[in-house]
């Protein structure tokens, strides 16, 4: 028998409502979760989910602060700014980074042989922040990029302050070059005070003030959505986003006179060689120049692996700042300096005739110091020897003073030493003695100071070396007569939003009181009587010139340095020998001699003698500096719209007559 | 003046009445329409926000509703004599459609869910919310109840079958609805405590050997629940960005339109299965507490209803339809809030798209057919 189904409402109406009502009760419980899950979330929680509800939309975008400019002392702009577009790259949203540059590279934007270094900067920077990777796109690639953007995420072109250095090279040895900041900068900056900024001062005037030109960034928190696009949405969402304006960077004003750094780097174009041009009273720098030069804006656009390659690879080195790194022997420029210190020394009578034949021999040894040409000087006194540059006159002059002298006499002069100038990369040169050679040779027998080592300093060879810009510093001391100034480029700086202006002292460094003025009337009369004697060995270069120039000439011999380094004594015929080994000339003058305003060193790389290839140069740029448009001296020369005003009044030796063409006449009478 | 009050007040009976009529012409339950009614306006509002103030995306909202309400009203109509007749008829010819959907379906962002009739596209598994608790009530309505063994394996293939052939589709969240839909009927009708335990225990089981056969993206979905961290800008990312729109929203909101993770499109999915998290950005706790409130209203009124209705089929189907109503709106607001797992399941009558207001709608239209026609079913 099957069983009966028997259907019985009532129980089945209460089965249900039992169920129905055990479902309300589970209903409302987990509505009671849901609603504690609720009051944790909105409640509890608030706080937090606010802020990263606030972190979700709202980013924080740098607005890089204006570098300042730089300008010479007339305010001519030498360094500016220029609006450009980049490329930036904010390496948190870039979802395949090598891919994303591959495909750059495919676009022609950037360079296959750049992608390493690229990547390492790019790695070393905060990944939040916008790195620039190519700097000043032009309209072509700005449309080019802007068509496949999407395809490019994290990746966007802004418009940025881009360096730009008007003139070209033009003073690129002073001033410098802005470079994109890679590894090595970051581990000198504070990562965070360069968010947004692409570039950072690598050389010259541009690194040693960096901080002042940079200035100080600023920020804007701007809206974003999920895809991290800006949004513009005034109203609630935008009410609370902050901005910082930035501070913009100071303009620095440089001492550089760009009429006479035009000159200088025109006369030098073509050779290797450096000027630097200082005016002796405050040591501010009028004109500093290395040859070859190069284009800066290379750099500031962010220079390739191809074009960085092309200038490392030049024989002539056009990124070796010779002005302040070139280590040459002075050869005869260093003559006043010996005089001096011989005179205060009282070890010559500057008066008596000195027979000098054409080469000079120590007592007791057969070797010769020949005279340059190997000439015969007759019998001179200093003054003569200085004038006609006897070389055997100041061969017997050093071996009298002996090492130890002459090793006290160089420093005096700022030789062997920094001399403080205001941009980084300076060589010290050196300046020997017995400690010295006792210290850096290897081999014993090198260490001992023979007294032929001194016979050739007094020719300015041999262990000397000096670079053009302390030849020039040098020179400026000759100019005031002992007031050593430490040589500088900065003299001011402007906020450019005031334009008030700070004006920096110059460095006094060094004031050789024990020269008495005795001795420097007959060695800055010997030096004006080198381009004012007929006989002088400047004579022809600087013949009717309408102020008295002091001046000295140099010829550095090229020489081979042998495995120990030392400078071995081979001498190369100039017109026989290949250029490269042809010796270099120097040429050192300050003018007007009895109250100088400008002090100028010349170096001609390979050019052979002195008088021939470096003192005209040095002419041509007193010239510029000190004389009108009518031919005539400036009263005021040099005085430029942004010159400092003038606190330390020339002193003038009392011992030399004020007005130029007697000193002149007067020295060329008195020659023999 | 006596008079006169006394006209007022007939007046005011009468109009009462005569709304009542109306409803009761409609076969429609006062309350329970203006509870659905409300929620529905307050999810276009939150919809134009949600949207974007895209006009284009409320008018079509609005449209699915005016569609919802006909077949709501039609649906109300028919007798629960004629439902419980069709119920296995309309459970054949869902089971047929799922099957064609497998073989000639329309494969949308990698699940094979609908069919085509020229412009028309249907998901026969929204079909299958309703077909199945009605097949199942009309299964039991034959039977005595609690349930027995027999009776509880074929409810088990009733259930099992579509809802295996929607999760091949595949369609987690619909398939784990229907199963909900069905189940619920079988609890409802006095299904024994202890069968209840063991079910769930075979349901852990299952769903642990389950996980090794599921599809990527759903084994994902799960883990990402357990996690949320793990992979914050990948799978993660849908339950982080909402709990911080809800969290942020605070007890008072950001307001209307002010929403910045809805609006600047931080909230994924959010004007469908996330709009929950849109209210809760904007209209902070107090906002979701009133929707919540609405839902609670709209489902307590239901199961009001449904105890009132005279036959064991009407009882179990309106039951089961209440319950599963209360199932959408948990697992989704679960999902939102974190506390159940990302399955795709929209805020019923909120969320925007597919045709699920549409099934919702239909399915208070049979219930509220099933309370109506109460009296009029002698036998």
């Amino acid at each position: 028998m099957s069983p009966v189904r028997i259907k019985d409402n009532w129980r089945e109406q209460r089965i249900f409502d039992r169920r129905a009502i055990f479902a309300g009760a589970v209903m409302g419980l987990l509505a009671l979760a849901l609603f504690g899950r609720l009051y944790l979330l909105q409640v509890d929680r608030h706080e937090y989910y606010s802020t990263l509800s606030q972190e979700n939309r709202v980013r924080t975008e740098p607005i890089p602060a204006a570098r300042g400019l730089i300008m010479d002392r007339s305010g001519e702009v030498i360094a500016s700014n220029q609006p450009t577009f980049q490329l930036e790259l904010v390496p948190d949203e870039v979802p395949d980074l090598k891919g994303s540059l591959r495909r750059l590279v495919k676009l022609g934007l950037l360079q296959a042989e750049d992608i390493p270094e690229l990547i390492r900067t790019i790695k070393s920077r905060r990944s939040f922040d916008s790195v620039p990777i190519r700097l000043h796109l032009s309209d072509e690639e700005v449309a080019r990029f802007a068509v496949r953007r999407y395809e490019f995420p994290g990746i966007d072109i802004k418009p940025r302050q881009a360096r730009w250095y008007p003139h070209g090279s033009l003073a690129v040895a002073a001033v410098g070059y802005v470079g994109t900041i890679n590894e090595h900068d970051l581990k000198h900056i504070n990562a965070a005070a360069y968010a947004g900024t692409a570039v950072i001062g690598k050389t010259g005037v541009e690194a040693t003030y960096e901080k002042e030109l940079h200035g100080v960034n600023g920020y804007r928190q701007i809206l974003v959505d999920a895809q991290g696009r800006p949004v513009r949405r005034p109203g609630v969402f935008a009410k609370d986003l902050e901005i910082k304006a930035p501070v913009p960077g100071d303009d620095v004003i440089l001492s550089l006179d760009l009429k006479v750094q035009r000159v200088a780097e025109q006369l030098l174009a073509g050779r290797p060689g450096a000027v630097v041009a200082i005016d002796p009273w405050n040591g501010n720098v009028i004109a500093l120049a290395s040859s070859p030069t190069f284009d800066p804006n290379l750099f500031a656009r962010g220079i390739s692996e191809q074009q960085y390659r092309a200038l490392m690879d030049d024989p002539q080195r056009p990124l070796f700042n010779r002005a302040l790194r070139a280590q040459l022997p002075s050869g005869s420029a260093i003559k006043p300096a010996l005089a001096l210190g011989a005179l205060t020394d009282g070890v010559i009578n500057p008066q008596l005739p000195v027979y000098s034949p054409w080469a000079y021999h120590l007592p007791g040894s057969r070797h010769l110091y020949h005279n340059a040409m190997h000439e015969n000087c007759g019998s001179v006194d200093l003054s003569q020897a200085i004038i006609v540059s006897c070389d055997v006159y100041f061969y017997r002059l050093a071996h009298e003073m002996g090492i130890d002298r002459i090793g006290a006499w160089l420093p005096n002069f700022g030789f062997g030493r920094p001399t403080g100038i205001d941009i980084p990369g300076e060589q010290q040169g050196l300046s020997p003695s017995r400690a010295w050679k006792a210290s850096h040779f290897r081999n014993p027998a090198d260490r001992v100071w023979f007294p032929g080592d001194t016979v050739i300093l007094g020719i300015g060879q041999g262990y000397f070396l000096v670079t053009p810009l302390q030849l020039a510093h040098y020179t400026s001391i000759l100019a005031t007569r002992g007031l050593s100034f430490a040589p500088r480029l900065v003299t001011g700086l402007r906020d450019p939003r005031t334009g008030k202006i700070h004006w920096k002292r110059p460095i006094l460094d060094g004031d050789l009181t024990m020269i008495s003025p005795a001795s420097w009337k007959i060695v800055v009369n010997a030096m004006v009587g080198v381009t004012a004697n007929p006989r002088g060995t400047a004579y022809w270069q600087m013949r009717g010139s309408p102020y008295a120039i002091a001046g000295k000439t140099g010829t550095a011999q090229v020489v081979a340095e042998d495995a120990s380094g030392a400078a071995s004594e081979r001498e190369y015929k100039k017109d026989k020998t290949l250029e490269r080994l042809r010796d270099d000339a120097w040429f050192i003058a300050f003018a007007p001699a009895e109250a100088p305003r400008i002090a100028v060193a010349v170096l001609v790389e390979h050019a052979g003698w002195g008088d021939v290839a470096a003192a005209p140069i040095a002419r041509k740029i007193m010239d510029a500096y000190l004389l009108g448009p009518n031919g005539k001296l400036l009263p005021h020369p040099g005085r430029g719209r942004l010159s400092e005003p003038s606190g330390i009044k020339p002193r003038v030796d009392p011992g030399i007559p004020a007005t130029p063409t007697p000193l002149q006449q007067q020295v060329a009478e008195a020659s023999p | 003046m006596i008079y006169e009050e006394i006209s007022s007040e007939s007046r005011t009976r009468r109009t009462l009445t005569g709304a009542a009529r109306v409803l009761l012409a409609l076969k429609m339950d006062g309350p329970l329409v203006t509870g659905l009614a409300l929620t529905a306006a307050y999810g276009l509002v939150v919809l134009y926000s949600a949207s974007t103030e895209n006009l284009d995306i409320e008018v079509r909202t609005l449209m699915r509703l005016v569609l919802g309400t006909a077949v709501m009203l039609a649906l109300a109509r028919v007798s629960p004599n004629f439902l419980r007749r069709v119920s296995p008829w309309l459970y054949l010819i869902g089971i047929g459609l799922l099957l064609a959907v497998t073989v000639v379906g329309h494969v949308h962002l990698g699940a094979k869910r609908w069919l085509s009739f020229g412009p028309v596209r249907f998901e026969p598994s929204e079909l299958m919310k309703l077909a199945v608790p009605m097949m199942c009530a009309w299964y039991l309505h034959e039977r005595p109840l609690p349930p027995k063994w027999p009776t509880l394996l074929t409810l088990g293939a009733i259930i099992l079958v579509p809802v295996g052939l929607v999760a091949k589709e595949p369609d987690l969240g619909t398939s784990a609805l229907i199963a909900a839909a069905g189940a619920l009927v079988v609890f409802l009708a006095g299904l024994r405590v202890r069968v209840i335990i063991s079910l769930l225990l075979i349901g852990v089981l299952g769903a642990f050997f389950g996980l090794r056969y599921m599809h990527g993206y759903q084994r994902e979905r799960l883990l990402t629940f357990l996690n949320p961290q793990a992979d914050p800008l990948g799978a993660g990312y849908h339950i982080i960005q909402s709990q911080i729109a809800i969290g942020s929203g605070g007890v008072f909101g950001k307001g209307w339109m002010n929403g910045s993770q809805a609006q600047l499109d931080f909230l994924p999915e959010r004007t469908t299965d996330f709009i929950f998290a849109v209210i809760g950005e904007e209209f902070g706790l107090l906002g979701l507490a009133a929707l919540l409130l609405l839902y609670a209203f709209i489902i307590g009124r239901s199961l009001y209803l449904s105890m009132q209705t005279p036959d064991t089929f009407s009882r179990l189907l309106a039951g089961s339809l209440t319950l599963t109503f209360f199932v959408y709106v948990f697992i989704n607001a679960g999902m939102v809030t974190g506390l159940l797992p990302v399955v795709g399941v929209p805020l019923p009558l909120v969320s925007y798209g597919g045709s699920s207001v549409v099934t919702v709608l239909a399915g208070f239209g049979i219930l509220m057919s099933l309370h109506a026609h109460r009296k009029l079913m002698g036998s």
